[in-house]
């Protein structure tokens, strides 16, 4: 059996091929979904990539929220699917409500794109079982509205819980609270995050590595984890 | 035809960062003394038909769910505009 995930194109999505790519190189059939789709096509997992859905116009993943593809993909979310939401995607996460929160600006104000070193907090996500908990890892960060910001009841309940999944070691590229690039839902199976996992796939393609430049493939255990979850409850 | 405004500000606990960076422009302009700038956003809803306490209630339940996200944003005012003279 080949797992089949699914990566959903809003308009002004940018890195759905991307993606889509990412989950080929892990071993599975990338299904392209449309925001304007009534239906999932049968995807076993699904991911809403980075851009600017619909310009960020409101606030950034709002108008997104309302597509018809939105509400199968939260019904199948409650269901238990991994759901991945990368920078956009997550914003997109956070106002349907899948994942507590909200991002605004970067404190700096400016937009940033760098290679950026993350803490796995949480390898026991749909999307995380392949990584160490506490392992470090580089995958490339772009976005200008991705300071991560909860009151601080929920900050200390997504922490209380193990619901932060990633952080930023270093410097925080965003000022975001506690210094979280990413989280996930109670059960485990949505994860949403700022920097771009499907970024750093290929070696020639990703983020510096210790050994050489653009060979950094870090982000690739996302979508391996997430089928290596799919393929044991087949 | 009448016009219903919706305000949105940022919550007063949260960082403003785009209100900070005008607020920091504004000595440079000469605008001396001024302590703090927040930047929010008002939305001109204009309305089919006349404004009833149902089509306000409607609008304040869009101000609410789309209009404002209530994790970063509140939403301060509700008002029916006056018709222009």
């Amino acid at each position: 059996m080949t797992a089949r995930i699914g990566v959903v194109t809003f308009p002004g999505t940018l890195d759905d091929r991307d993606a889509a790519r990412a989950v080929r190189l892990a071993g599975a059939e990338a299904v392209n979904l449309f925001h304007a789709d009534a239906d999932l096509k049968g995807v076993d997992a699904v991911v809403l990539p980075g851009g600017f859905s619909y310009g960020d116009y409101l606030r950034a993943g709002a108008i997104a929220r309302f597509a018809p593809i939105m509400e199968k993909v939260v019904d199948a979310a409650h269901g238990g699917m991994p759901v991945l939401g990368i920078c956009n995607g997550f914003q997109v996460l956070t106002e349907v409500h899948l994942l507590p929160g909200s991002m605004i600006k970067n404190e700096h104000l400016h937009f940033i794109c760098r290679d950026q070193t993350l803490r796995v907090e949480n390898a026991e996500t749909a999307w995380t079982t392949e990584y160490q908990d506490g392992e470090e890892i580089v995958i490339p960060l772009k976005n200008q509205d991705g300071q991560y910001v909860a009151d601080e009841s929920t900050l200390d309940m997504l922490e209380g819980e193990g619901r932060v999944a990633f952080r930023y070691v270093g410097w925080n590229p965003n000022g975001s609270r506690r210094d979280i690039a990413g989280i996930t839902n109670e059960r485990g199976n949505v994860v949403g995050l700022m920097p771009h996992p499907e970024h750093a796939v290929e070696a020639g393609f990703g983020p510096d590595s210790r050994e050489a430049g653009r060979t950094g493939t870090d982000g690739l255990a996302f979508f391996t984890s997430a089928i290596k979850g799919l393929l044991a409850t087949a | 035809m009448a016009t219903i405004l919706v305000h949105v500000m940022p919550k007063p606990e949260i960082l403003d960062p785009q209100g900070k960076a005008v607020g920091a422009a504004l000595p440079r302009l000469g605008f001396e003394g001024v302590a703090q700038v927040r930047q929010g956003k008002r939305f001109e809803l204009t309305i089919d038909g006349e404004v009833t306490d149902e089509v306000l209630a409607k609008v304040r339940e869009a101000a609410e769910t789309l209009l404002s996200n209530p994790v970063i944003e509140d939403v301060v005012e509700v008002t029916v505009a006056q018709e222009p003279a």
